[in-house]
């Protein structure tokens, strides 16, 4: 039996689906398992939005209560990260903590793909993100957005401070993607490393097969751990999200 | 030495990184800790810095574990 824990992450046409969908530049484009997650992922979270809210009462029931929740407290996030002009923003960090914090839930289903554990598509928002901030930047500051990278110290330590600064602005999508690919990849191995230890343990049998109750509960305390880090990491995600714009838009006057 | 012997090597030492991010993050939260028990209302307006730190400081850690998986299945 393959035991390989890093097969879980593989893309691949899913099962029916062998012709490409269409071509680009000469690379064909499958509809994938990562693909249709996706599409999931997009279907539900705007079904559940959408419709949720559509009784309108004044006292909420459960489903508008869930939907007005998830608005009041990414809000409060991007007025207390943002401040006040950080509003007209709100669609975007929605949508952005939304789809992580699904993505990341949905992954957590048993036989299921995790979207965000693929650095391409953590890449794709992280950059998504930096360009935001760097358009923004210039379209409020003009070529005086570069004064984010000049902080109030006297002139020779400017001289080795602006590199730094500089530096560390350019690694932020790096940084941004790596932590949410990272976290959703070694959650997702350690649980697929415990679980070959189950059914090694399973199929040894004797004594052995009674212990691999073992590693089942430590697998179950590991999902409930993975259920939270789901939750922080698109948390962070959108709440780094609203600092940089909080930087971009306040170039070094924080309130 | 053969490249897969020198690589599973290279991957363990990559993990040791992860001691920084350990050391980092009982850091975080004993702060948090020292600071709610003496001044129990103000913790509850430090959570969002308290999180916030959490994941920069697991962040690092998990940099060093990329690079290992980078070395077992990417070379």
């Amino acid at each position: 039996m393959n035991l390989n824990p890093m097969e879980q992450f593989a893309v691949k046409p899913i099962l029916g689906l062998d012709k490409p969908l269409f071509e680009i530049a000469g690379h064909p484009i499958y509809f994938t398992n990562q693909a249709l997650l996706m599409v999931i992922v997009a279907v539900v979270s705007s079904l559940f939005l959408t419709l949720a809210v559509k009784p309108n009462r004044l006292v909420p029931t459960r489903g508008q209560s869930m939907a007005e929740m998830s608005y009041e407290f990414v809000a409060g996030m991007i007025h207390s990260a943002t401040g006040e002009d950080g509003l007209k923003f709100f669609p975007f960090v929605f949508t952005l903590f939304i789809f992580v914090l699904c993505s990341n839930f949905f992954g957590m289903v048993p036989g299921s793909f995790t979207v965000t554990s693929q650095i391409a598509v953590t890449f794709a928002l992280a950059s998504l993100v930096i360009l935001m901030v760097i358009v923004v930047g210039f379209m409020k500051h003009g070529i005086g957005f570069l004064k984010l990278f000049v902080p109030h110290a006297p002139w020779y330590l400017l001289i080795l401070l602006i590199p730094i600064e500089v530096i560390s602005f350019l690694t932020r999508p790096i940084s941004l993607s790596v932590r949410l690919f990272a976290n959703m990849l070694a959650g997702h191995t350690m649980l697929a490393v415990f679980g070959g230890f189950v059914v090694a343990l399973g199929s040894a049998g004797g004594l052995l097969s009674a212990l691999s109750i073992a590693p089942m509960l430590l697998i179950v305390a590991i999902m409930l751990l993975e259920l939270l880090v789901a939750f922080l990491q698109a948390y962070v995600f959108a709440i780094l999200t609203c600092i940089y714009l909080n930087e971009a838009l306040h170039l070094h006057d924080y309130h | 030495m053969e490249p897969a012997a020198a690589k599973m090597i290279g991957a363990g030492l990559a993990c040791i990184a992860l001691v920084g991010a350990g050391i980092g993050i009982g850091n975080v939260f004993g702060s948090y800790l020292s600071g709610a028990l003496r001044n129990p209302g103000a913790a509850a307006t430090q959570t969002t810095n308290l999180l916030l730190g959490f994941a920069l400081c697991e962040a690092t850690g998990l940099f060093g574990l990329v690079i290992a998986l980078l070395i077992l299945f990417a070379f």
